[in-house]
């Protein structure tokens, strides 16, 4: 492999994780303060970028349709919690993943009704549709870039609000306990209601920004939801650095392995099992490491 | 004198930065009670988890008649016939209060990978359980379903499984907490019935029941050994006297 | 003592009119519904496999179909194109495949606990599903025909025929009702007590001295070899498999019927299969987004029926005729 193309992959392999990590985060938020998980997550990265998708046929452009998205998302998820999610607190794990399941099912078949079953393609909005040069020989599309700043942004965005404000902290002191709060005047049921709202909200955004430089279809969000689930089981459950050098492993090990050749005595690995990758990679690290790279030993 | 049954060299266990058991030193005998007794966060219940094997030690050693057993993880601690009751009460809430000694006999079967026989075909294993509902004295609520039991009756429950499993060392945390007079004077008789044929650690703030019990105590405060010996030396020094028996220290509950 | 005499001979009484039932169908009915009878059989066998998982040892497993597709392609890869594989062989050869991906598998997962647990079940599950969605191994995502099925030659004998709808059937019933009684008397066994105990308190199993995992892990593998029963039989049905059957979906259908019917009742599944393949019909009749109205029927379900129907029914029963105890 010569040096261009490895540098390309590489830049596209974080990108591709700190996406990962943005999804993730949205995941662990919810979580790890709401103590629901939400195996729908995935499907509002699949509704961020329909909603991109869709809005920015009607509107014509990207920038407009990207708040918008972000707003409905918000309100998308402020409705459910309501409806639904609200049910959840303190019961048994299983219900809540079937029950999330369920929805999974539901919003599949409504972005069917909406949207139809077709790859949908987004295309990169103009002003960012350039590259820019690396070295002499080699220049790399602005908007990758960009996904990879935003998403370090974002990322740095909720770090600083969870851990520095008083919102974070009256989120914070909900997560451990949520009786004290709700005595202490603080409406609880409207911060987990925010909380959840943000978390799919932060899987929504991954979809948009993601939109124009991979597929808009329709299996998206279950496949990022499991990719997100091996996030967690890398890096450890509730390890935030443990999230992120999941994410960028992942993202590299998968960019990395649908590009190299690797044939063992006659068997094609790499690219043909380039799928498994992930996996295998996951394998791997439980063999060594069961609790994940940063999450407390078992 | 004779050699130890259980014994440990400077155990420790730190928690980050906390240190909960500090190079502590003790050994039970067989037919002794060795209680160890402490103001709360002492370190008591920790060191229990260290002997049962609930918790790894950070340093240090633990000899169960002269084999090291640091660090082995709780079953096989168990299977070496060192019996653990819990200060939380730790039973089989659906399970019958007979089921539940059944299954905790039932582990020392050579194997319980048995799949085609009833489970309450075995007569050995049986007959283990009801002994030990009868040794603490819940024979008759042998079919009440262990949720519905008075907390006093969980608490003999959790003995009485402790027993099922016939361990030679016992480690009691707190057997009498939260039981009213009478079931504390049964359990304190039990108690003494038991320490024939077994080493035993009890753990306990019933200072009354200690005094009567105990063979040797060990007194820690901050998990460190503050002092160890006779329960007539203990109560007559000055240390343990500022430390802890001459505060408020809770008598019975 | 004779109230429990009195159950098992009810058991057993219902049980026998159960299979008596059963057997009538083919003689009564037509091919679709025998062999949409026999679906439901066989979904029964995948749920009550899943039940020893969650609701007896309170494992949740969400890769289940895992082991499902294994049995499946197992038979598909050695049964000779345009010819038949035997029943004898090809049969112990997908249950021990089953049980063999079951252990592999089990050995990284079964220390997990929680949500972890669920969440890596998945990504084995995705794993495997990748290898055969993707590969030519097992024609990719297209799948196999199983061109024959197998045969049941023992010598010049052939006790039975599979390309009869109706002796697939009956081999179907068959093993159904021999998992059934299996499970039975594993659950009660001291095996099946050391189950219901770690999923009662773990902890305190170990400390009575269990070495839990490895009964975790056993319990695993007899999940999932149960589940290659009824992935071999699926194939022997469809005459296809394809990777559809180590999928996601297929594993949440699975465990939502455990949780509909009721887990930990062994029965409760069953029921839980019937009634699920039952709706995906009626469903699918009535609109071409039927899995709205499933993913609708999940959300309520999980939601207002913890305990399953067999809850709702005992529940039913003890307010109709007052408390008997």
């Amino acid at each position: 492999m010569d040096f261009n193309t490895f540098l390309i992959q590489l830049l596209n392999g974080v990108q591709y994780g700190l996406l990962l990590f943005l999804v993730s985060s949205g995941l662990t938020l919810v979580f790890g303060i709401m103590g629901i998980i939400n195996v729908a997550h995935g499907s509002f990265y699949m509704i961020g970028a329909y909603l991109a998708w869709s809005l920015a046929g009607v509107t014509g452009s990207f920038w407009t349709a990207l708040p918008l998205a972000i707003v409905m998302s918000v309100l998308i998820g402020l409705l459910l919690e309501w409806l639904v999610v609200r049910w959840l607190y303190n019961r048994d794990l299983l219900y809540q993943v079937l029950c999330t399941y369920g929805l999974i099912l539901v919003f599949e078949e409504v972005r069917s009704v909406l949207w139809g079953d077709d790859v949908r393609s987004l295309p990169v909005p103009e002003l960012l549709n350039r590259s820019i040069p690396l070295t002499d020989t080699l220049s790399y599309p602005v908007y990758r870039l960009g996904i990879s700043v935003v998403c370090l942004a974002v990322a740095l965005g909720l770090y600083f609000v969870i851990q520095k404000t008083r919102l974070g902290m009256t989120i914070r002191a909900g997560a451990s306990n949520r009786d004290m709060v709700q005595s202490l005047g603080i409406n609880i049921q409207l911060v987990y209601r925010v909380v959840f709202a943000a978390g799919i909200t932060l899987a929504a955004f991954a979809g948009m920004i993601a939109a124009p430089v991979s597929a808009v279809a329709p299996g998206m969000g279950n496949h990022v939801l499991i990719i997100c689930f091996v996030v967690v089981v890398i890096g450890g459950l509730g390890s935030v650095k443990g999230a992120l050098i999941a994410s960028l492993l992942i993202g590299l090990v998968d960019t990395f392995g649908k590009v190299l050749h690797l044939e063992v005595g006659g068997l094609k690995l790499l690219p043909e099992l380039s799928s498994m990758t992930v996996y295998v990679l996951m394998a791997v690290i439980l063999l060594w490491r069961p609790e994940g790279l940063f999450g407390k030993k078992l | 004198m004779i050699e130890p049954v259980l014994r440990t060299e400077a155990l420790t266990r730190h928690f980050g930065g906390l240190t909960a058991v500090n190079a502590v030193s003790i050994e039970v005998r067989m037919g002794e009670v060795h209680a160890v007794i402490g103001p709360n966060g002492a370190g008591k219940s920790t060191l229990t988890n260290l002997l049962s094997g609930d918790l790894p030690p950070s340093s240090g050693r633990v000899l169960l008649r002269g084999e090291d057993i640091t660090g082995l993880p709780a079953h096989s601690i168990s299977q070496r016939g060192v019996g653990r009751s819990y200060q939380k009460t730790n039973i089989f809430l659906p399970f019958s209060v007979f089921e539940n000694c059944r299954l905790a006999a039932q582990s020392r079967l050579p194997t319980c990978m048995r799949f085609l026989r009833p489970a309450g075909n075995y007569a050995e294993v049986n007959r283990a359980a009801e002994a030990a509902l009868s040794a603490a004295g819940l024979q008759s609520r042998a079919g009440v379903q262990a949720m519905a039991l008075s907390h006093g009756e969980q608490r003999q429950l959790e003995i009485a499984m402790t027993l099922a499993t016939r361990p030679s060392v016992l480690l009691l945390d707190e057997p009498l907490a939260g039981m009213g007079a009478e079931e504390s004077a049964s359990m304190v008789a039990l108690l003494r019935q038991l320490r024939e044929g077994h080493a035993i650690l009890l753990i306990e703030h019933d200072m009354d029941a200690v005094f009567s019990l105990a063979d040797t105590l060990t007194v820690m405060v901050n998990g460190n050994v503050l002092e160890s010996g006779t329960p007539e030396q203990i109560r007559a020094s000055p240390a343990v006297q500022e430390a802890y028996l001459g505060s408020e220290e809770v008598l019975h509950e | 003592m004779n109230a429990t005499r009195n159950d098992a001979y009810t058991g057993i009484a219902v049980l026998a009119t159960v299979v008596l039932a059963l057997a009538l169908v083919p003689l009564l009915a037509e091919k679709f519904y025998v062999q949409f009878f026999a679906k439901i059989l066989i979904m029964g066998i995948f749920a009550m496999s899943l039940d020893l998982l969650l609701g007896y040892t309170g494992l949740v497993s969400f890769g289940h179909a895992a082991f499902y597709g294994t049995a499946g392609y197992a038979l598909a890869l050695v049964t000779p194109q345009y010819q038949a594989a035997s029943f004898w062989t090809s049969f112990p050869l997908a249950i021990a495949a089953s049980g063999l991906m079951a252990l592999l598998i089990g050995f990284f997962v079964v220390r997990m606990h929680g949500i972890y647990f669920i969440m890596v079940t998945l990504a084995f599950a995705q794993m495997l599903f990748f290898l055969f969605y993707d590969t030519k191994i097992g024609g990719g995502n297209d799948g196999i025909y199983i061109d024959v099925r197998p045969v049941a030659k023992i010598g010049d004998w052939q006790p039975f025929n599979l390309d009869n709808f109706a002796h697939v059937y009956y081999l179907v019933l068959v093993l159904f009702v021999a998992v059934y009684l299996l499970l039975r008397v594993v659950l009660a066994s001291p095996f099946g007590r050391v189950l219901a105990g770690i999923k009662a308190n773990e902890h305190r199993m170990k400390s009575l001295g269990y070495a839990t995992f490895r009964y975790k892990l056993v319990c695993f593998v007899l999940a999932g070899a149960t589940a290659g029963v009824a992935g071999y039989l699926a194939a022997v049905q469809f005459g296809v498999v394809n990777p559809e059957m180590m999928g996601w979906h297929l594993s949440g259908a699975v465990m939502m019927m455990v949780i509909l019917g009721g887990m930990g009742t062994l029965r409760g599944p069953i029921l839980g299969a019937a009634v699920w393949m039952l709706l995906e019909l009626w469903f699918q009749d009535l609109t071409k987004h039927w899995h709205l109205l499933m993913g609708g029927f999940i959300v309520l379900t999980s939601l207002l029926l913890p305990n399953g129907l067999l809850g709702l029914i005992a529940g039913l029963r003890r307010r109709a005729g007052g408390r008997h105890d």
